[in-house]
């Protein structure tokens, strides 16, 4: 079965969401800025990141086209997930990381220390490697983000709405009195989607989001991100190249540099990345040669 | 397989049974120790509270709480002593709880990791180890004299607070670490502020721990004597305290003042008074390991 569907998304052009990124992106190579395009929901430009004295990631460039998956990948300790962080300032949160460069969020700097990371994160939703659900009840996992934000409505609706969106109904509509503590792993990852889904949110950001999953949770994690890619923004982090290949549209590949910082090495289109990457540093990650 | 094997004798084989013999021996011998050190604890509390029982079981009644102190011995008790001690821990516990908690959630949720509260953090370890009777004394300068409150229930009370107010910051800090990160930062991405994390996620999960940290440190106030005796509770009080400003006296100063006295029955007097503050101690420990568990099994 897990075979199968990643054939299908590999294999078959025809599959709407891959066939409309491979139309619609056109990225320039090595991650150039695309300030011409009209649909990138997040420019990325000369992004820095410093824990205390080391430099974790040096001049990183790269766009988030709108309604695609970005993928993230590179050998570990590359600063994919300090990227990923930074751009709903969860690195905020980290004592001593400094971010430096540009993060335009619908041409809005999202890095100014006058824009409030609160507003940020509200709109960019995040998912994390290790599923964490909060100690409550399955429902309120799901109403609490909403309800903090002041959504007001028929809340009811909108967890149902949710946990639909995130295939997750149908296994929990009979608990949702329940702990959430209490589903299995890939059940919680998807809780943990169905909660930022609750908030409405603009972008998702997926860190590993599937790395402490077993193959079959994964793989509806995988189907997941496809079926939400059509009405939201998603950027992943993964260490899992196969994974970059099926889900994503775009794929990032970072390295380290000869001062182990974290550089941006190639932006592409993910077809034309694993199939004919422009830098020998890529090929070379990506048939495993990477040394 | 056979590789495995022979790398193992070689590891084994230095170990000469006459060198594991000894390991072995060395082991038996702390073991012996450590539990040494346990029994030994355990049996000087055994016979220190058994000395107390038979001492002053005879003269445990009902008239000990509900009399006020007297000077014929069969005619005292320790009503006054146990209402000022239940006046002073409480309005402890009113001032001390959420100065405490609130500090610790400053100093766990809020502040930047820099020089100025790591010597904050320092200050409050140090307090925690300051002489009891220091305090009374600070207590005496501030409350009694500079802000005038008098030898009351409020300044012993305020006293009180002050001593127990690094236990609790402590306490609490280690309780609120404990809480995963992972958790307020499923919380932070959703766009949660600071005080949302902290009163929605941080604090519940924290609180069996504030609790019982709070408690333990509400016992230790109980038992104490010298910062009270210095802010100013009286040995002889004949009323229950009435309001903030009234004069106080508490169990264990009754009980010392007990153990003062010439004649003998007030010595089994002052021993069944210790066992109406062991009780009161053992019942606020009871609550603390109660709450702890109705708390912990929310989830």
């Amino acid at each position: 079965m897990v075979r199968q569907t990643q054939a299908y998304r590999v294999s078959n052009p025809v599959d709407i969401n891959v066939a409309s990124a491979s139309g619609a992106i056109q990225t320039p190579p090595r991650g150039a800025n695309l300030e011409t395009r009209q649909d990138n929901v997040i420019s990325i430009i000369n992004l820095n990141v410093y824990y205390g004295a080391f430099h974790a990631v040096a001049d990183v460039s790269f766009d988030v086209p709108k309604h695609h998956v970005t993928a993230l990948i590179g050998p570990s300790g590359c600063g994919k997930s300090t990227v990923l962080r930074s751009i709903n300032r969860m690195n905020d949160l980290v004592p001593g990381a400094r971010v430096e460069g540009s993060i335009k969020y619908h041409g809005h700097d999202i890095c100014s220390p006058r824009v409030d990371p609160v507003e940020v994160r509200r709109r960019i939703g995040m998912v994390f490697q290790k599923p964490n659900p909060f100690p409550k009840s399955i429902y309120e996992n799901v109403a609490w983000g909403a309800r903090i934000n002041g959504i007001r409505g028929n809340m009811d609706e909108l967890v149902e709405r949710s946990l639909r969106q995130a295939a997750l109904w149908d296994e929990v509509k009979d608990k949702l009195k329940d702990s959430g503590l209490a589903l299995s792993g890939g059940q919680q990852q998807r809780l943990c989607i169905a909660r930022t889904l609750a908030i409405n949110p603009d972008v998702i950001l997926m860190d590993e989001p599937a790395s402490a999953l077993d193959p079959i949770s994964t793989l509806k994690i995988e189907d997941l991100m496809r079926d939400l890619v059509r009405q939201y923004t998603i950027v992943i982090v993964t260490h899992n190249m196969q994974q970059a290949a099926r889900v994503s549209d775009q794929t990032v590949f970072f390295s380290l540099n000869e001062r182990r910082q974290g550089v941006l090495v190639e932006a592409s289109p993910t077809r034309e990345l694993f199939t004919n990457p422009r830098d020998q540093r890529t090929e070379d990650y990506i048939t495993g040669r990477f040394g | 397989m056979s590789a495995a094997a022979q790398s193992r004798d070689v590891l084994v084989a230095p170990d000469t049974s006459s060198r594991l013999r000894r390991r072995e021996v060395q082991g038996r011998v702390l073991r012996g120790l450590f539990a040494g050190a346990t029994s030994f604890a355990v049996i000087v509390l055994a016979v220190l509270l058994l000395s107390i029982v038979l001492d002053g079981y005879d003269w445990l009644s009902w008239r000990l709480i509900t009399e006020m102190p007297s000077r014929r011995p069969e005619e005292a008790g320790l009503l006054s002593a146990l209402m000022g001690t239940l006046w002073v821990i409480s309005l402890t516990a009113i001032v001390a709880l959420p100065v405490g908690i609130g500090a610790a959630i400053y100093l766990e949720e809020y502040a930047p990791r820099n020089w100025w509260t790591r010597i904050l953090q320092t200050n409050i370890s140090n307090l925690a180890g300051v002489p009891s009777v220091v305090y009374g004394l600070l207590g005496l300068g501030v409350f009694v004299n500079l802000f005038g409150l008098g030898r009351s229930v409020i300044s012993g009370a305020l006293t009180m607070a002050l001593l127990i107010l690094p236990v609790i910051i402590i306490a609490s800090q280690e309780a609120i670490r404990a809480v995963p990160l992972s958790l307020r930062q499923g919380a932070f991405a959703l766009g949660a502020t600071r005080w949302q994390v902290a009163r929605h996620h941080v604090l519940p999960a924290a609180l069996p721990g504030i609790l019982t940290g709070t408690i333990l440190a509400l016992s230790r106030a109980i038992g104490e004597t010298a910062p009270l005796l210095v802010v100013g509770a009286a040995g002889y009080i004949a009323f229950n305290p009435n309001s903030l400003t009234d004069q106080f006296t508490v169990l264990p100063i009754q009980i010392f003042n007990w153990t003062g006295r010439p004649q003998d029955d007030f010595k089994h007097l002052a021993a069944a008074g210790i066992i109406v503050l062991l009780v009161v101690l053992l019942g606020m420990n009871a609550v603390a390991i109660f709450l702890r568990q109705r708390f912990s099994k929310r989830w």
